[in-house]
């Protein structure tokens, strides 16, 4: 019973030993030497998240649940948080300059995005309920803090707060929903709470399901799908950029792949009753995304309504049941993380006489002013809008064609049409850099590292083309590794459906039904 | 696989832009000139490769010829493969042939942003070459989706008064219906277990089915072609768009929505080809007579142009979907011959345009007294559109007319008086622009068309000529394809009606 507390028995956990003591020691510099060490701490960070990587890739990986089975390091693990380890530093690179720039330098910046990315590590390793919560909470809190974290101002200090309050309602959420869990199945623990639940019938299941619904309204929050999505428009108008930035590159895929486990573990045998509700997030995402982007101005806020839309989508990929279709999603995300790395680069470097500028229309002329930033932004912006042959058009390739081949080509028509509506703010955007006439250059200069990161995003955008095969077998790995004893979990809900004869016509079936064809 | 032929059709305008966007440097002006002369250079290279390729075509082989293949998305079983038929070759010689004429076409009228328009026009070639080369379903949506991009920027940034509307009512409209195509395309992937477009046509799903992959490939390529009701877009596109962006879209882009019906709609979905027939023969006589009346209201030159395209579309459409030797083939021909003289009338449009600066046709008149050479070719395309005998149109509206006399003998009958409107249309244009008095001081004193204008003009002019009097020289290159289509139509239908026979 001792051993597991030896040094060289916690290896699977030493990457987040080896944060944890980063996240202190880069509070005790930046004690020392105070605000200007910001810099000097960032690429500390930096240097240290490369060496997580490296012993990440040294980590061995198994199934069995560590630390009296609460915490589990396999090779979804894994590969989430080498993902993890990319858009982290990506959000470090993206804001040094900012935060010089502005001057609201502080040494806790650094610091914050390390304890949130902690939080992130034990979220998708989680194997237990409660390190679920005690994880979401670590990186949810530091996240409050950092959309406060331009604390002058009224707006960003409302964003803080608005993101507290929500936030504490559905970790409200969540907890209620866990206790309901407890409750009908007496364990925290993923796999015996999935052995109990696949057993309940009768009203017992009810409970359960209830519980899972409270949980998944809960991470429904998290990643902003509506109808759970209200606080996403102001805190991203609110947060400093590149607070927005790093919510938009790393927070929701965290919880996705909470979400992923969460499916896919405890709840497997539950798959009839959250697949509707995941189809129901999915398709009020993308159509409500779709007309309320449209009016948008404020180029943050029409951010987070594309960041609705695309989490709509993404979430189509859940919806088929598929092992394919999950690793559309995950396929998915990380497209959309790199595409949106780029666009929030460009974001930053609209600067005038040391003010960040943030709508729409001071965008105006770009083209003329900033040529090479005009043409990334377009690039961005029609691979958002899934125009081939840009990599978005390839994000959303691969998850309508997983929705099809499960025939569920009535959300495949919702999702279509409501992208082509959603291209419309795309263009937008595109319009009024290209086609308006130019007001004065921007200012702040653009930074390497800044550069480096656009310069990456809009390759990745232009030349995926080249390389389609590149980044499918890897998200396919590392979905397959989830799932529950290597079954689909389309295979599950036939069975559950064979097993109660007469019941209602299932979702899939409804779909199928809505393009009648003889088969 | 020999001499990569179509590869370089496709991608040597890319290297063109290679070029354009990152070795020329310098001060403006040495940049304008050498962007244009590059953007020349390539597209005549291009225009050379085609006639190559016309010239090597094998005339008796009705199946794709000079096929390359490279494995592509290995996963999926996608193959990036290109290979030309009958059916695309001309569209490949068209699209080869307009582009170095709209580049010379903009010489001079195009004074800002060269370099970036250049470049546009280049990407454009690139994706209309790789939509008619395309067998492979996802490759070919992927570059007959594309071509929307350098669209959007040529009308939105080098338009007229309403260009952005027109930017966004062009590229919306397309992409709904385009989007719908993409999800008609993976269902078939996923029922026929391929994406190649030969292995498609060879095995058909199952009729029910066919209804709805049809109706979700008809809206994009309705869309496209465009067929009434949904025409809207073109007009407003055509009249914003400056002059080389309504050549390439009047050219070539229009033929992109025939092109798809011969290679999707037909092949794939005989069944439900047959049953939506009636569907597209009434809204062909509806696109042919309403949007003929409409053009004879107008008093905007480009979109007098713009509505007679739709009619001539109609035709198109019309002679296709009689699925009858002389339909298809007289289908095809009209394409080929719409995209030569409604490219040329819009030149000629932005002739008199480059010098007075308005297209309204009141402040035209008399122009023959000093624009006689003009005239002379304005009349040769305008005859051309009118369907006179010894120019191409001619035989395109007479060939599908035959088929229509065929299929449905009402259907023709309305349809031959579209024929009779469009002499009204296209005669009280040239009546009121060329002939008549003179009434505007500056229109009479505009100078003839110069070396430049004739350089793009005259080309056309006689080939319009030239296939008006020998048609065989189309019609041989695209009879075999286009009869293995309709075999392959008739087999499938016959088999359908053996079974009923049989039960």
């Amino acid at each position: 019973m001792d051993s597991i507390y030896t040094f060289s028995a916690l290896q699977p956990i030493w990457p987040e030993l080896f944060m944890a003591f980063m996240v202190l020691g880069l509070l005790l510099i930046g004690v020392f030497k105070g605000h200007q060490s910001t810099r000097l701490l960032t690429f500390l960070a930096i240097g240290g998240l490369l060496f997580v990587a490296f012993l990440l890739l040294q980590t061995p990986t198994s199934k069995e649940p560590l630390l009296h089975g609460k915490i589990v390091i396999d090779l979804f693990a894994v590969n989430m948080k080498l993902i993890f380890i990319t858009a982290l530093i990506a959000s470090y690179l993206l804001s040094i300059k900012y935060l010089y720039d502005t001057g609201f330098v502080k040494f806790e910046y650094p610091v914050l995005i390390m304890m949130a990315g902690i939080g992130m590590f034990f979220m998708v390793s989680s194997h237990h309920m409660l390190a679920t919560y005690m994880a979401l909470e670590l990186q949810a809190f530091s996240l409050y803090i950092l959309a406060a974290f331009n604390r002058d101002s009224l707006k960003s200090a409302e964003a803080g707060i608005k993101y507290f309050i929500l936030g504490a309602v559905s970790s409200g959420f969540i907890l209620f929903g866990v206790s309901l869990l407890y409750g009908f199945t007496g364990h925290l623990n993923y796999s015996e709470m999935a052995d109990v639940v696949s057993g309940l019938t009768g009203p017992e299941r009810t409970g359960a399901v209830f519980g899972m619904m409270f949980v998944l309204s809960g991470v429904a929050f998290k990643i902003a799908a509506v109808p759970f999505h209200m606080w996403i428009p102001d805190v991203y108008e609110g947060a400093p950029i590149p607070v927005t930035a790093f919510f938009a590159l790393v927070s929701k895929l965290a919880a996705i792949a909470l979400l992923f486990r969460l499916l896919l573990g405890p709840f497997e045998t539950l798959v009839a009753d959250w697949q509707i509700a995941i189809a129901f997030l999915s398709v009020m995402s993308m159509t409500w995304a779709a007309f309320a982007g449209l009016v948008q101005n404020n180029l943050k806020r029409l951010m987070a309504y594309s960041s609705i839309g695309n989490i709509g989508y993404a979430l189509l990929g859940i919806v088929t049941l598929t092992s394919q279709g999950f690793s559309a999603t995950l396929f998915y995300l990380i497209l959309y993380m790199v595409m949106t790395a780029g666009v929030f680069g460009v974001l930053l470097c609209m600067q005038r006489d040391g003010v960040v500028l943030r709508h729409l229309e001071d965008l105006a002329g770009m083209s003329k002013n900033h040529p090479v930033l005009a043409y990334a932004m377009a690039i961005l912006m029609f691979s958002m809008s899934a125009l081939p042959p840009f990599s978005g058009f390839f994000g959303k390739l691969v998850i309508f064609q997983e929705v099809i081949a499960q025939e569920l080509y009535m959300l495949a028509v919702i999702g279509v049409v409501s992208s082509v509506i959603a291209t419309y703010y795309y263009l937008r955007v595109v319009k009024v850099m290209f086609f308006d006439e130019p007001d004065m250059p921007y200012t702040g200069g653009f930074g390497p590292f800044r550069s480096f990161v656009i310069t990456a995003s809009v390759l990745f955008a232009v030349f995926y083309i080249l390389f389609p095969d590149s980044l499918m077998p890897f998200t396919q790995r590392t979905v397959n590794d989830l799932l529950p004893h290597g079954v689909e979990p389309i295979e599950l809900i036939k069975s559950s459906i064979e097993a109660e004869q007469g019941s209602l016509p299932s979702f899939q079936e409804l779909m199928k039904n809505a393009f009648p064809v003889e088969r | 696989m020999g001499f990569p032929i179509l590869s370089l059709l496709t991608f040597l305008p890319l290297v063109g832009v290679f070029f354009l966007a990152f070795i020329i440097r310098g001060d403006q002006e040495f940049v304008e000139r050498n962007a244009k002369h590059t953007a020349l250079f390539v597209s005549l290279f291009v225009f050379i490769l085609s006639l190559m390729l016309l010239f090597e075509f094998d005339k008796s082989d009705a199946g794709f010829q000079f096929v390359e293949s490279y494995e592509w998305i290995s996963l999926w079983g996608m193959n990036f493969t290109l290979g030309v038929d009958g059916i695309s070759l001309f569209f490949v010689v068209l699209a080869g042939f307009l582009t170095p004429i709209c580049i010379i076409a903009s010489w001079r009228s195009i004074k800002t942003r060269v370099k970036e328009y250049m470049v546009a026009f280049l990407i454009l070639e690139t994706f209309m070459m790789g939509t008619f080369l395309a067998m492979d379903a996802f490759l070919f949506y992927i570059f007959f989706e594309g071509v929307l991009l350098p669209m959007f920027f040529i009308i939105g940034i080098w338009g007229g008064v309403r260009r952005v509307y027109s930017s966004y009512k062009l590229f919306l409209y397309t992409l709904l219906g385009s989007v719908l195509m993409l999800l008609a395309v993976l269902t078939l992937y996923y029922q026929v277990g391929t994406s190649s477009i030969p292995d498609l046509i060879a095995s058909p799903v199952a009729a029910n089915l066919q209804m709805w992959l049809w109706l979700a490939c008809f809206a994009s390529f309705a869309v496209k072609m465009p067929m009434w009701p949904i025409h809207t877009w073109l007009p407003d596109a055509h009249v914003e768009a400056p002059t080389a962006g309504s050549v390439i879209l009047a050219g070539v882009l229009l033929k992109m929505g025939g092109y798809g019906f011969l290679r999707f709609s037909i092949p794939m979905f005989p069944e439900a080809t047959q049953y939506f027939m009636p569907l597209i023969f009434w809204l062909s006589i509806v696109a042919i007579i309403y949007t003929s009346l409409v053009a004879l209201v107008q008093t905007d030159m480009k979109k007098l142009i713009a509505y007679s395209s739709v009619a001539h579309m109609g035709f198109v459409t019309l002679g296709m979907f009689t699925l009858t030797t002389q339909g298809l083939q007289g289908a095809v021909f009209q394409m080929i011959s719409h995209g030569l003289i409604s490219a040329a009338l819009f030149l000629c449009v932005g002739v008199v345009y480059d010098r007075l600066h308005t297209r309204d046709m009141a402040q035209y008149g008399g122009i023959v007294k000093n624009m006689p050479r003009y005239a002379t070719i304005f009349m040769i395309l305008m005859l051309g559109s009118v369907g006179l005998p010894g120019t191409s149109g001619f035989v395109g509206e007479f060939l599908t007319l035959l088929g229509a006399f065929q299929a449905d003998i009402l259907v023709a009958i309305f349809a031959t008086t579209g024929v009779v409107l469009g002499a009204a249309y296209m005669l009280l244009l040239y009546r009121n622009v060329v002939f008549g008095p003179v009434t505007n001081k500056e229109a009479a004193a505009m100078s003839d068309v110069n070396a430049r204008e004739l350089l793009i003009l005259v080309p056309i002019a006689l080939m319009v000529i030239a296939l008006g009097i020998a048609p065989n020289y189309v019609l041989d290159r695209t009879g075999p394809a286009l009869e293995k289509l309709q075999n392959h139509y008739e087999y499938h239908i016959g088999q359908d009606m053996g079974d009923t026979n049989n039960g």
